[in-house]
């Protein structure tokens, strides 16, 4: 058997052609019933947050496509994007991964390794021409030639070069990659630097947070698996859906911060009565992310119901913003809402036009284009 | 070249097989082995392919921030490096904790045994074992005949296999056969009949989908998982029993959740993961190789102190020590403040020492990156194609014990245990039953399959532990206390203007150590050493080789161009890279290009 590519060669039954089974094909061979398949797509149309309205055009396109084949590499990374990823409690790790796409490619999960494992990129490439999405966690480092971080013997920044070149989309999976997270912290002695300095004239989507929320992560790939396109995507590349807005603005304990009800010390009183966190260093009012409305690991809990500050992690550059326990800001009157927001605004602002200078701002606009997204939705600031 | 080390004959004569990426590990792994003409293996080779350089980041930062950016050097043993780093900064500052945070912290640490262990064993290393594609062949009725004969799990029932085994074949019918593309199945290497191969196949998804269940434990205490938060002094969860906002807090609600999924948790390991780690067990006994270093050089930190703020050896629910040349009667105390334990060597590795026969203590860790290739290798700096292990070919250092390469993890936990059965009886009784019931000697533990086995039989430990930590905290409950923080050295102006601190764990993986220099109430130096540092580490300046290295010599081969057998046995060390390559040099400076000479 050697370095053959087993599967393929015992496709007989559809002639070696690039026609594979469709989604729903997969489920009705798993007995999956027709009404069952209709209630899937109903609820995914509702997790999706699109309405019921939705789900016949999500049974449409399930019914129709095969599989979309998908590329996860790995860089300068700690391999949480990938140990949250499997954490999804809707869909379950295990359904994606049988049924919703064709993940060809893991080094974290794959059967095989080395030679074998280097023979399934080429042989996707090949095969699914313009028709696979990379997934990447992590980054590639630059400097010493790109050989901080080595894949089959090469830079691993080559290795990504070569399988975006082909790929129908790019995910940046996390802080790594979307951002650079730790290892970019100050001075960044790798050079790590984000995919989308790297890879350019692709769609590319920003999934941050270190890790993101298992949910948004299955939920960004079921999204551009059922509507073929990727999603509403702001001036960071980030998904609207989930990344639209701040911690802050749907924390629970938000209350607490209107009326002026802080923890002042760890296991203080404030603290055992759930009030804000700001004054312990909370970050959520300069974060953009889901934590506060989807929560973690199926709901159970997250950073500030636990009784620690948001530290931010799915903002750029959040390792050099001081310490994770000063305050986001010294300004004087707590419990005066209109405070919390100037400083939100104030922080997305700043970012924002540090993102406009990216080489990346091309690339997401055409992505945006190809999307389908109005003029008027592009100049939206 | 053939020399000889630590008992093992070196010669890289024969055919060279190169295995880059490592897959189904954390992190960028290469190995390197040279076969007979018996394919047998005569020389390895291991070769951290990453580095992040996160000590020097930690320079001058916050030491409260510091496990943060530690945590981020693996989110698959997530919180392990966040608990040494807090540690390390409280051993600093001489802070005390409460009991409580104590507890939780215990809570967490095992919860990550648990998940991890489990996790490791389904889904990175089960395929070394099971050849999913014969299980399309299984006869569902004899499968669920097989399951019940081992276990009272519930899920046993013929249309049950047969449900999995018509999705498999789906599955594989569809072409697109996703993470088990180009596998190794049907290799002569696999021993287990179909009806284990579907069994196992089952509890591969079945454990999928559990393993989201365990983590909520951390998701309770440190709010989300992976890379839950910690503190500096304690815990940040507050804990509030009736008062006025206990929905806000750590409450009954969250205590029975905590309960249920350690019950949950215990169940799965006992009646899924323990039965099928022995049925396919005794379907490779017969195959022991692997052992490598095990039977020579151990070493365990400890880790879950009983009592807080002890981290004395009798305090610790996991055994502390080292075994050195294979003198099981003589366990050695370690002490990671001791200048002349640990050290580290850098004469095959890229790093540059002054004096490269010297090894250096982490707190006066010395790390200088130096990407040069040995005159023997074949290709090009940024297309290598053979390394020269004569020369420097790794991004991981080599760690030493007393001068000695040591193996860390599960397996030296457990024989540390087996062999003190008076502090850890319970740990005695379960390797001594699992020997038992496989019919296995004492030093069948001495291998690959050892090694997965000490794995297994930690977990069901654990889950015990898990029971006895949650009875602990509500005893303490019960008892008035609800303090989970000290905040007396919160404040950077309570600090001394310099100090110094070490911090330990066991990893999932083992032996983990970070060491903190805090001058002017920032990090001056911080040096972690990691477990997979000292297991997948290259040679030192006297040749001696690491623990993957050690594992592979003299192995058979079924398949030169199918790497199973390599695959396997690294495996079952569960190599986690991003956490062995990350060292920095402490003043800093900007890396200059170095070519290849």
């Amino acid at each position: 058997m050697g370095f053959a590519l087993w599967p393929y060669a015992t496709r007989h039954h559809n002639g070696g052609s690039n026609v594979t089974e469709t989604f729903y094909e997969v489920l009705r061979r798993q007995g999956i019933t027709r009404r069952s398949f209709l209630k899937f797509c109903s609820l995914t149309a509702t997790s999706l947050g699109l309405g019921s309205a939705a789900a016949p055009r999500i049974a449409h396109a399930l019914e129709t496509k095969a599989r979309t084949p998908v590329i996860w590499l790995h860089g300068l990374e700690c391999t949480c994007c990938s140990e949250s990823f499997i954490r999804s409690a809707h869909p379950l790790t295990k359904d994606v991964v049988l049924s919703m796409l064709s993940l060809d490619y893991d080094d974290t999960l794959m059967a095989a390794a080395g030679h074998q494992a280097e023979a399934i990129i080429e042989e996707v490439k090949k095969k699914y021409k313009g028709n696979y999405i990379v997934a990447v966690e992590g980054n590639p480092p630059l400097n010493e030639d790109g050989m901080f971080c080595i894949h089959g013997g090469r830079p691993f920044v080559e290795v990504l070069k070569e399988t975006c070149a082909d790929a129908k989309a790019v995910i940046s999976w996390g802080a790594c990659a979307s951002y650079g997270c730790v290892q970019a912290a100050k001075p960044n002695p790798t050079r790590a630097t984000p995919v989308h300095k790297v890879i350019s004239g692709k769609p590319i989507i920003n999934v941050p947070g270190c890790p993101p929320i298992a949910e948004v992560m299955t939920g960004v790939v079921t999204y551009m698996l059922t509507f073929d396109r990727i999603p509403e995507l702001d001036r960071q590349g980030r998904p609207k859906m989930f990344y639209g807005q701040r911690i802050h603005d749907k924390c629970y304990r938000r209350g607490h911060f209107d009326a002026g009800q802080f923890a002042e010390a760890w296991d203080d009183e404030g603290a055992r009565k759930g009030y804000c966190l700001y004054k312990m260093g909370c970050k959520g009012p300069t974060t953009y992310n889901a934590c506060s409305s989807m929560r973690w690991n199926g709901g159970v809990s997250w950073p500030v119901q636990s009784g620690h500050g948001c530290i931010g992690c799915s903002e750029e550059g959040f390792w050099d913003k001081g310490s994770f326990y000063d305050r986001v800001t010294d300004i004087k009157a707590f419990g005066v809402e209109a405070n919390a927001d100037t400083i939100g605004k104030t922080a997305a602002g700043t970012v924002g036009a540090a993102i406009a200078a990216h080489a990346a701002v091309t690339a997401l606009a055409r992505a945006r284009q190809k999307a389908g997204e109005t003029e008027e939705q592009k100049g939206e600031k | 070249m053939a020399y000889e080390t630590q008992g093992f004959k070196l010669d890289n004569s024969g055919k060279r097989v190169v295995v880059d990426p490592v897959c189904r590990i954390e992190g960028h792994l290469r190995v390197e082995v040279n076969l007979d003409d018996k394919n047998v293996i005569r020389n390895a080779v291991s070769t951290g392919t990453m580095w992040r350089g996160l000590e020097v980041i930690l320079k001058g930062r916050d030491p409260r921030d510091a496990w943060a950016f530690t945590e981020r050097i693996c989110g698959v043993c997530t919180g392990t490096h966040a608990l040494t780093s807090v540690r390390a900064v409280e051993d600093a500052l001489n802070i005390k904790i409460p009991e409580n945070a104590n507890t939780i912290r215990n809570l967490m640490q095992l919860n990550l045994y648990v998940h991890d262990h489990l996790v490791h064993f389904y889904h990175l290393h089960a395929l070394d074992w099971v050849d999913v594609v014969s299980a399309l062949k299984a006869d569902p009725k004899k499968t669920s005949e097989l399951a019940q004969s081992i276990s009272s799990w519930p899920l046993s029932s013929p249309g049950y296999f047969r449900d999995i085994q018509n999705r498999l074949k789906k599955f594989v019918e569809s072409g697109q056969l996703g993470p088990f593309m180009n596998g190794y199945w049907g290799n002569p290497a696999y021993k287990l009949p179909p009806e284990a191969n579907l069994m196992a196949v089952a509890h591969y998804l079945e454990a999928l989908d559990f393993q989201k269940e365990i983590v909520k434990i951390h998701t309770i205490f440190g709010g989300k998982n992976p890379h839950p938060n910690w503190l500096v002094g304690g815990v940040p969860c507050a804990i509030n029993m009736e008062g006025t906002g206990a929905v806000g807090a750590i409450n009954m609600e969250r205590l029975n959740m905590v309960k249920s999924i350690i019950d949950r948790a215990a169940d799965f390991v006992e009646q899924v993961y323990i039965p099928d780690l022995l049925a396919i067990g005794s379907f490779y006994k017969g195959w022991l190789y692997g052992g490598g270093l095990s039977s020579k050089n151990l070493l365990s930190y400890g880790d879950l102190p009983q009592k807080a703020n002890d981290y004395t050896p009798a305090n610790l629910l996991l055994p502390r020590g080292a075994i050195i040349n294979g003198k099981l009667d003589e366990i050695h105390p370690v002490d990671l403040n001791d200048p002349e334990q640990i050290q580290e060597f850098v004469a095959h590795s890229w790093y540059k020492y002054p004096d490269e026969t010297q090894g250096l203590h982490p707190f006066d860790g010395v790390t200088e990156p130096s990407f040069v290739l040995g005159p023997n290798t074949k290709g090009t700096k940024t297309n290598i194609k053979e390394l020269d292990e004569g020369g420097k070919y790794s991004w991981i250092k080599a760690p030493r014990w007393r001068g000695n390469a040591m193996e860390v993890g599960c397996l030296p936990r457990m024989v540390l245990g087996y062999l003190q059965p008076q502090q850890y009886p319970e740990i005695h009784d379960l390797v001594d039953g699992a020997l038992k019931k496989l019919d296995v000697p004492v030093t069948a533990l001495f291998s690959t399959l050892g090694r997965t086995a000490a794995r297994g039989l930690e977990t069901a430990y654990c889950v015990k532990l898990q029971q006895q930590q949650f009875a602990k905290l509500m005893t303490n409950l019960k008892a008035g206390d609800l303090n989970t923080a000290n905040i007396e050295k919160w404040e950077p102006s309570t600090w001394p203007k310099e100090t110094k601190g070490a911090g330990f764990t066991e990893a999932p993986r083992g032996a983990l150590g970070h060491w903190i220099r805090i001058k002017d109430t920032k990090i001056d130096n911080y040096q972690c050493v990691v477990p997979t540092t000292w297991n997948g580490g290259p040679r030192d300046h006297k040749g001696q080789i690491g623990a993957f290295e050690a594992s592979l010599m003299d192995t058979p081969v079924a398949k030169a161009d199918e790497p199973l057998e390599i695959l396997r046995t690294l495996h079952s060390f569960d190599p986690c890279l991003a956490c062995s390559t990350h060292v920095m040099s402490p003043d800093g400076q900007e890396m200059t290009s170095v070519k290849v000479r």
